[in-house]
C-alpha cells in the first residue's frame, strides 16, 4: 500500500509505532518504550502521532541494529490489542498472503 | 552451454571475499547503511518487506543441471526452500539473511553463478530469447552476442555508475520472444540484401512509469561494430542522461527528448571516433567466444516418432500438455519443451528445492544437462528428443511442472507485488492465483487460445502490465487496492502498449471483471482463431468497455 517514503510525506493521524528491519536478517521490527526492538508488535511502544518523531529519531540514532525505520500506523483493538493500522503493515508482520510454495 | 574461463571464476570468487569483507564490516557497525546499500546492490541484495532478497543472474537464461543444482541448495540451506524466476530471466530468493549472504554467493560462485550487476546503475544481466540456439526460425545463436557483451560490460569502469539502470536484451528470431522493443538497447539480429547478418538496434524502449517502445537507430549494424557502436550509446547516454530525476534517468526520456534522429546522429558522431579502435571485433575473437559455447552431440533422428504420433492421438491429456509445452526444434526428431511454473493456484514463476533437483535430474536425462529461463518466468528443457516426450510428460507431472496452459489465459505473468515488495502498492501474487482458479478447466483455456495476462504491483512495471494483451496494474487509492486494466498490448516484433480500459476496481473485483474481458472476447472474435489481441487490434476496447462496465 504506502511505501515507507510515501509515509513519510503522509501525515499520521492516530495511534502509531515505528518500525524497521532487523539489519542481521531483515526481519520486522518495533521500537519499544525503552528503546530496544522486537519482533513482538505487541511489545512495541504504541504513541500518539505528534509523540512519534522523538521516538523516530532515536531509532534513527541506531543505525547498527536495525534499518530504515518508519512511522507506521496501528490499530487499538478491544483488550489493549495492537494491530496493523494498513494491509502494507498486516503483510510485514503476518508474512505473505498465501501458503509459500512447499508449504502444506 | 558456455564454458567460463579461469578470469570468469577468479573474478566471482574474488567478488564473494570483498562483499564478505563488506558485510561483516556493516554487521560490525564500521559502515553506515547508506554507505553499504550502494555496495550490497552491487551484489543485488535488496531489502524487501519481510527480509532482504538476493538476485542471482543467470546470463541469458542458460543454466547447467549443476548449476539449477546449485540454485536448489541456495534455496534449502539459506531461504525457505523455493525461489522465485523473474522476468529478466534471474532468480530471486526472499529469506536469505544478510548474515548469511556471504556463504550464499560462495555456493552460487562454486557452480559458477553469481549476484553481479543484478542491481544498481550498470548494464543488467543480458537477456534473449530462451530458445536461443535451437529455435527453428532462429539466423544463429544470439547468446554468443550476449556472451561478448556480459564480457565487456562486465565491472566497466565507465558504465558503473550510469544515470540510471540499463537493460539490454538480444534476439535472433524471426518472432521476437525476448521483447527487445521494450528494453532499453534491445537487438534484433537481422539479414541484410547481400544475406549478411548484423543488427537492427533499438532503443530507449522501456516500461514503468512512463512506457515507451524502442525506436530503431539503426536498421543495420555489421558485426565488427558490435561492441563499439553499443559503447556509443552508452556514452551518449551517460554524458546526456538525467541524473536531477530518477523518474525521468532512464535512457528512454532521453532518446524521448532529444528524438530518436537527434539521438541517432549524437550516437554516429561518438561512433565515428572509436569504430576502428580497440572495440572493432576481429572475427577471431568472435569465433573464440563461440567456441566456447558447446551443443549437445545430437541423435539422428526422424520427427514425429510413431509412437509420439499414437500418444498424441490417443492420450487426451497428454496431447494437451503437448500442444502447448512442445515447440518445434531446429534438430530433427528434437522438441523444445516448456516447464510451466504456473500450477492452478501457485505463485507465478517459482519453483521449490525438490522441483529444481528434480528439474536438473530430467535435464540430465532427457536435454543434454541444459536448461532455459524464459521471461515468461517459465523454464525450458531445450533438447529433448521427441521419442522421450511421454516418458518426461510423466515424470513432470509427478513434479507439478506439467500444468498444460504454457501461452494460455493461466501462463500469467506477475511481479512479488505487495506480498514481498517495498515498493508495491497492491498485490500480485493473489491476483494472478484466483486468476488461475478462474480459467483451470484446460478445455476452457485451450477454447480462448493465446492470451497473456501480465499483472504489475505498482507503476514500476515488474509485471510487463503494459504489454500484456490484458495488463493489470496495482494501484493505491485511500489504502484501498485498486487495479487498473489495460487490453491490447504486445512483447513480440509488433510490441505494443495496452489501452486503458476504464476505472480502476477492487481488489475483490478484479477476477470478475478479467473473466468478463475474456468472455466479451470470445463474444466479439470474428472465429476461434482470431487471438484475442487481434480482437482488440480490430475492433479497439470500447466494445469490452461497454460489456464489462454496463453490469457495474
Amino acid at each position: 500500500m504506502t511505501s515507507p517514503h510515501e509515509q513519510k510525506k503522509r501525515k499520521i493521524n492516530g495511534s502509531v509505532v515505528v518500525t524497521a528491519n532487523r539489519l542481521g536478517d531483515g526481519a520486522v521490527v518495533y521500537r519499544t518504550a525503552d528503546d530496544h526492538w522486537t519482533t513482538d508488535l505487541a511489545a512495541a511502544a504504541v504513541v500518539a502521532a505528534p509523540a512519534a518523531a522523538a521516538l523516530l529519531a532515536r531509532a534513527e540514532a541506531d543505525g547498527v541494529r536495525a534499518v530504515g525505520p518508519y512511522i507506521a500506523p496501528v490499530e487499538l483493538a478491544p483488550g489493549d490489542r495492537v494491530l496493523p493500522g494498513n494491509l502494507r503493515e498486516r503483510i510485514r508482520l503476518d508474512g505473505p498472503t498465501f501458503a509459500l510454495p512447499g508449504v502444506v | 552451454m558456455y564454458r567460463y574461463d579461469e578470469f570468469d571464476q577468479a573474478l566471482v570468487e574474488q567478488r564473494v571475499s570483498e562483499f564478505r569483507d563488506q558485510v561483516r564490516r556493516r554487521l560490525a557497525g564500521e559502515l553506515t547503511e547508506d554507505e553499504f546499500k550502494i555496495l550490497r546492490l552491487m551484489n543485488g541484495v535488496y531489502l524487501q518487506l519481510h527480509a532482504y532478497m538476493l538476485r542471482a543472474a543467470i546470463p541469458y537464461g542458460t543454466l547447467s543441471s549443476d548449476q539449477m543444482r546449485g540454485l536448489a541448495r541456495v534455496a534449502q540451506r539459506y531461504d525457505r526452500g523455493y525461489g522465485h524466476f523473474t522476468t529478466r530471466q534471474n532468480i530471486q530468493f526472499n529469506w536469505i539473511k544478510l548474515e548469511e549472504m556471504p556463504d550464499t554467493l560462495a555456493d552460487l560462485a562454486s557452480v559458477g553463478l553469481h549476484a553481479m550487476q543484478t542491481s544498481g546503475n550498470c548494464v543488467r544481466n543480458i537477456t534473449t530469447d530462451q530458445w536461443a540456439g535451437v529455435a527453428a526460425d532462429e539466423f544463429e545463436d544470439p547468446r554468443i552476442w550476449a556472451e561478448i557483451l556480459r564480457q565487456h560490460s562486465t565491472l566497466h569502469p565507465e558504465f558503473s555508475f550510469l544515470p540510471r539502470k540499463f537493460k539490454v536484451a538480444i534476439s535472433a528470431a524471426a518472432h521476437d520472444r525476448a521483447a527487445v522493443k521494450v528494453h532499453d538497447i534491445g537487438l534484433r539480429m537481422v539479414r541484410d540484401g547481400a544475406g549478411e547478418v548484423g543488427f537492427e538496434v533499438i532503443v530507449g524502449g522501456g516500461l514503468g512509469r512512463t512506457p515507451f517502445i524502442g525506436k530503431t537507430i539503426k536498421p543495420f549494424l555489421h558485426k565488427r561494430d558490435f561492441l563499439s557502436y553499443i559503447e556509443a550509446i552508452l556514452r551518449v547516454y551517460n554524458q546526456h542522461g538525467r541524473r536531477d530525476n530518477i523518474y525521468k534517468a532512464r535512457i528512454k526520456i532521453l532518446v524521448h527528448e532529444l528524438g530518436a534522429e537527434k539521438f541517432a546522429a549524437e550516437v554516429e558522431n561518438e561512433w565515428r571516433a572509436i569504430k576502428n579502435g580497440a572495440l572493432a571485433l576481429d572475427p577471431a575473437v568472435i569465433a573464440a567466444v563461440a567456441a566456447r559455447f558447446s551443443y549437445p552431440n545430437y541423435e539422428r533422428l526422424s520427427d514425429n516418432p510413431s509412437a509420439l504420433a499414437r500418444a498424441r492421438s490417443e492420450d487426451r491429456a497428454f496431447a494437451a500438455w503437448f500442444d502447448s509445452a512442445v515447440s518445434n526444434h531446429r534438430q530433427p526428431g528434437y522438441a523444445i519443451v516448456t516447464l510451466s511454473l504456473k500450477p492452478i493456484g501457485g505463485p507465478p514463476g517459482d519453483a521449490t528445492a525438490a522441483q529444481m533437483d528434480a528439474i536438473a535430474d530430467l535435464a540430465d536425462r532427457f536435454s543434454f544437462g541444459e536448461i532455459r529461463v524464459g521471461h515468461e518466468q517459465n523454464l525450458v528443457l531445450p533438447h529433448v528428443a521427441q521419442r522421450d516426450l511421454v516418458e518426461l510428460w510423466q515424470q513432470l507431472q509427478m513434479h507439478e511442472l506439467a500444468t498444460p496452459n504454457v501461452g494460455l489465459v493461466s501462463d500469467i505473468i506477475a511481479c512479488p507485488g505487495l506480498d514481498y515488495c517495498s515498493l508495491a502498492n497492491a498485490r500480485s501474487i493473489p491476483v494472478a492465483q484466483e486468476l488461475t482458479r478462474r480459467f483451470r478447466d484446460p478445455a476452457l483455456a485451450r477454447s480462448i487460445g493465446r492470451l497473456h495476462i501480465n499483472i504489475s504491483g505498482c507503476i514500476n512495471a515488474c509485471g510487463h502490465h503494459h504489454i500484456g494483451h490484458i495488463g493489470i496494474l496495482g494501484v493505491e487509492k485511500n489504502g484501498e487496492e485498486f487495479y487498473q486494466i489495460t487490453l491490447g498490448g504486445r512483447a513480440d516484433e509488433d510490441a505494443k502498449l495496452g489501452t486503458l480500459l476504464g476505472p480502476a476496481v477492487r481488489y475483490g473485483e478484479i477476477a470478475d471483471v478479467i473473466e468478463d474481458v475474456v468472455e466479451a472476447y470470445v463474444a466479439l472474435r470474428q472465429r476461434p482463431e482470431e487471438l484475442f489481441v487481434d480482437t482488440v487490434k480490430r475492433l479497439g476496447v470500447e466494445p469490452f468497455k461497454e460489456r464489462v462496465y454496463a453490469a457495474r
